[in-house]
């Protein structure tokens, strides 16, 4: 298993092993996404019992609970492509680092308007200073820097290691972040508001949730093989396995 | 590990031997860490001063921003007293930033950073003398002229002391956490904005605790405990930054 591991790990350094293995993989990640979000979407959003204090308006967390996992962990895993590209000076990391920060961007962004539009109905406003909502708008701001500084460094090798330098920069601050501000919303705000406790949730609540997490998971594997693999196809077009595939379509 | 093969000559040992000693010969020869860093520190200095425009339009900028706040919401003390601190810790916190910007730039042009990068000497040092000298000339006159807009704000005399000693502190990390986003942007050719995007959010913790110490100073309470985590993230930033700096820094140059 673990040389198994090694073997696919190696193959997927190469861009054309990468281009071939990904290819079959893309219907599972497909399938599963497909499977798993209609089954949590229809389930949550028609079937799920309605919460006893906020009504219906809750059943926006089957959107914007899943979009915040995926927030955080594609800049871990923006991260840690980084150090493999550092370390290892592996290209496909880079190639795969590049796909995930726009996913990231995304969802950290459909979290923020997600959250939003829940804030109406429950807090009756938009926005609010929140500890939680501001340390996600600034997770939007690194990605958006992120996706910004490879847009400006000209040469892809260069453009590849700095964005993995401030993505792992990015990964230790995040925390000191986060505390901070939890830190400056106590300091700032002493209780104005408390988000009342909610009971544990029924499984029928909590398991269409797991269903739509592992589905915007499949999505972020799927979304992000296809983008990997059109950036593969972009970067290696010299090469003949693409010329082939290109002239075959 | 090295130990001789059973079958070398004694010739062969010989010629190791000198080999090894010319070796470390040409090591003693080479001026020590300390030395470098001194010739770095008094490098940085000539250049520095020498460079007056650098050096005042930061400062400028700092006073021009303060001046925009009274023009911008209201001129009475009501109002801009509670905003004071804000105000003067946006202004300085972009200032420093303004003043990172090409930092490294000149260096990276006329090739004297290629050359520090093959001298053999740890980088981490020699960038720490830049950055020492950098905020000597530009971040302590900053925190000298924070008191007199900060009674342009009308900023209660409690929170004075405090003001500059939270900029004191906190320049310093400011310093040091923008120099990283300098030198990843150094191969840009302008890079005013993109910068900023860059290094912004990592500011925003040094903004909540420099703020915090002079909202507490202000409202009677002891500022220490702000006081105290600010030194932490610049002692944090003292111990990391450098190292992010110097791979930044390979990376500029590996792009020329």
């Amino acid at each position: 298993m673990w040389n198994w591991l090694k073997t696919l790990y190696h193959r997927l350094g190469s861009p054309k092993w990468f281009y071939q293995i990904t290819g079959s993989w893309l219907p599972w990640f497909a399938g599963a996404t497909l499977l798993f979000m209609s089954v949590g979407l229809v389930w949550g959003l028609a079937y799920a019992p309605m919460d006893y204090q906020q009504g219906n308006s809750f059943r926006i967390i089957y959107i914007h609970v899943p979009a915040a996992f995926l927030a955080q962990s594609v800049y871990m895993m923006m991260a840690v492509a980084g150090v493999v590209l550092l370390v290892w000076k592996m290209k496909m990391a880079d190639v795969v680092a590049q796909a995930l920060a726009p996913v990231g961007a995304a969802m950290t962004f459909i979290a923020l308007v997600t959250g939003a539009i829940w804030g109406v109905p429950t807090w009756g406003t938009w926005w609010m200073w929140d500890a939680r909502l501001t340390s996600m708008l600034i997770l939007f701001f690194l990605y958006l820097g992120v996706i910004a500084l490879r847009e400006a460094l000209k040469p892809q090798e260069v453009a590849a290691r700095a964005c993995a330098l401030l993505a792992i920069v990015g990964v230790i601050n995040i925390p000191i972040i986060k505390y901070s501000v939890d830190w400056w919303y106590t300091l700032h705000q002493p209780a104005t508001f408390k988000l009342t406790e909610k009971p544990a949730m029924p499984a029928s609540m909590w398991l269409p949730l797991l269903m739509m997490v592992l589905g915007f998971y499949a999505l972020l594997g799927w979304s992000v093989l296809l983008r990997a693999r059109a950036e593969i196809l972009r970067r290696e077009f010299k090469a003949g396995w693409v010329r082939e595939i290109l002239q075959r379509k | 590990m090295n130990a001789p093969e059973a079958g070398s000559t004694a010739a062969q040992i010989q010629a190791r031997a000198a080999a090894f000693c010319r070796l470390t010969v040409k090591k003693s020869n080479l001026p020590g860490m300390g030395a470098v860093f001194s010739a770095a520190v008094k490098r940085e200095w000539r250049l520095q001063v020498r460079r007056k425009g650098d050096l005042i339009n930061p400062l400028v900028f700092f006073a021009l921003v303060v001046v925009l706040f009274p023009l911008g919401i209201s001129p009475t003390a009501e109002i801009l007293a509670p905003v004071a601190p804000g105000v003067l810790w946006v202004a300085a916190l972009l200032a420093v930033l303004m003043s990172l910007d090409g930092l490294f730039r000149p260096d990276l042009q006329d090739g004297s950073l290629e050359q520090l990068l093959v001298s053999g000497y740890p980088v981490a040092p020699l960038v720490l003398a830049k950055l020492g000298v950098h905020w000597l000339l530009s971040s302590l006159p900053l925190v000298l002229l924070s008191p007199f807009l900060g009674v342009m704000l009308y900023l209660p005399w409690q929170g004075h002391g405090v003001l500059m000693l939270s900029l004191l502190l906190g320049s310093l990390a400011l310093t040091l956490v923008g120099s990283i986003g300098a030198a990843l942007t150094t191969g840009v050719g302008k890079s005013g904005v993109l910068i900023t995007l860059l290094v912004l959010p990592f500011y925003m913790p040094v903004l909540i605790f420099g703020t915090g110490a002079m909202q507490a100073a202000i409202g009677g309470h002891p500022a220490g405990a702000h006081l105290a985590l600010l030194a932490a993230l610049t002692l944090l930033a003292l111990a990391l930054a450098p190292w992010a700096i110097a791979a930044a820094l390979r990376i500029a140059v590996s792009g020329e």
